[in-house]
């Protein structure tokens, strides 16, 4: 019996166990009739550009938990290295662990070879490790930066597969988006010009798609500017309370008062040191 | 260190069903995981497999690369390596670092998930030092 136990502890193989684990677990609730909680989503309209200096990178607010949007406000552009960022629709921990696991590679990767890093390396380890993963991973990311050889925007699908674009959208609402693009898309855009797109192409998404909705997030990055504009444009404000139930002081008239006083008496008195030690 | 040798058997299955190492002889459901034969030998996850072999087969993979582009002698020489360093270990119920197996490997440039999740510093259990000590030096 010992024997068994000490073999056991020896081994412990990382990834398998985990899996595995999981696996097993929701066979068996599955078996008594019960479904595991549903993993919080983010129905999404994600896109990105490239104009004439850079990349412009878009999205909406809304996270959501089946019909039910958990996150009104969430994040969904996230941080890779100073001059890339990625933009992440699908599982919302998917993507930000991966964005994360990505982002400190990166950073390492840099740190080795002593060079800003590139928009191809941040896209070739992406894509590796989601093709390892076969699709379990559910992140599809919209990944653009500027690095020495230019603006470069890469779209990432959850199986692996990647496509270098000068325009791209992703998520549930990335129909809506790629329609205003095929629409008003030119090459070699203003910024101004660029930053309006994108706006309007998530807008598109936030109104005609369930799944996206709140606000716009916009990333602009350039050569040497980056600007994070979150919001850049609240599409959904919260109403404002037009009028008030409470009454104000003197709406009812007071016709007699009378003041009881309790008279108590002290039975015990018991003093606790507090330990402020 | 003859004996010794039996705490590293590769192809043993620890079958839950048949021998439970729980108290009392049943299989103790919070430490081992649910029991079920068929778990112990097919695979519960489709990628548990394609997960547990990963690492081997990447390290197949570069060797049979480096042999074709640098000869014989490259991968031999580091596969020496790499069999030292897989030595380095503490005693046997503590987890240990494989730092030179690592950098050999290069995975001490990067992080994955076995880096952040399942780490033995916060798992729930320890081996009994003695025992497993014992076992390895083949007195018990």
């Amino acid at each position: 019996m010992n024997e068994h136990k000490g073999h056991k502890y020896i081994f412990q193989i990382v990834s398998g166990s985990i899996l595995s684990w999981n696996a097993v677990l929701e066979g068996e609730a599955n078996k008594v009739g019960y479904s595991l909680p549903a993993a919080r989503k983010t129905g999404t309209t994600i896109c990105g550009v490239v104009f004439k200096d850079g990349v412009i990178l878009g999205a909406d607010t809304r996270a959501t938990e089946g019909m039910i949007v958990a996150d009104k406000n969430c994040s969904k552009i996230h941080y890779i290295s100073p001059n890339i960022y990625c933009c992440g629709a699908g599982t919302a921990a998917d993507t930000e662990m991966t964005t994360q696991i990505i982002s400190s590679n990166l950073e390492l990767h840099a740190l080795s070879t002593g060079r800003v890093p590139r928009v191809a390396t941040a896209n070739r380890m992406l894509k590796q490790m989601l093709f390892r993963y076969q699709g379990y991973i559910g992140a599809a990311l919209v990944l653009g930066g500027v690095d020495c050889n230019g603006p470069h925007l890469y779209s990432i699908y959850p199986h692996g597969s990647t496509d270098k674009l000068p325009y791209v959208t992703m998520g549930s609402g990335s129909l809506a988006a790629m329609a205003v693009f095929e629409d008003r898309y030119k090459p070699d855009m203003e910024e101004e010009d660029a930053k309006r797109l994108v706006r309007d192409a998530i807008a598109a998404g936030i109104f005609n798609d369930l799944g996206s909705g709140s606000n716009i997030d916009l990333c602009v990055i350039t050569k040497g500017k980056l600007d994070y504009i979150r919001p850049h444009d609240e599409a959904n404000k919260k109403g404002v309370r037009t009028g008030d139930y409470k009454y104000k002081r003197g709406t009812t008239s007071v016709l007699t008062k009378s003041v009881t006083a309790l008279n108590l008496e002290v039975v015990e008195e018991t003093v606790l040191t507090m330990d402020t030690s | 260190m003859l004996n010794g040798r039996r705490g590293f058997l590769k192809d043993s299955v620890p079958v839950a069903g048949l021998c439970p190492q729980g108290a009392y002889g049943i299989q103790d459901c919070l430490r081992s995981g649910f029991s079920s034969v068929k778990n112990e030998l097919l695979p519960s996850h489709p990628l548990e497999l394609s997960e547990k072999n990963f690492q081997p087969n990447k390290d197949k993979m570069n060797f049979s690369t480096l042999r074709n582009i640098q000869g014989l002698h490259a991968p031999l020489k580091l596969q020496m390596e790499y069999r030292a360093a897989r030595q380095i270990q503490r005693l046997p119920f503590l987890p240990s670092s494989n730092l030179a197996l690592d950098t050999l490997r290069g995975n001490d440039e990067s992080i994955g998930f076995e880096d952040i999740l399942c780490d033995p510093a916060q798992s729930e259990m320890m081996g009994e030092p003695h025992l497993m000590v014992e076992y390895n030096l083949g007195l018990l």
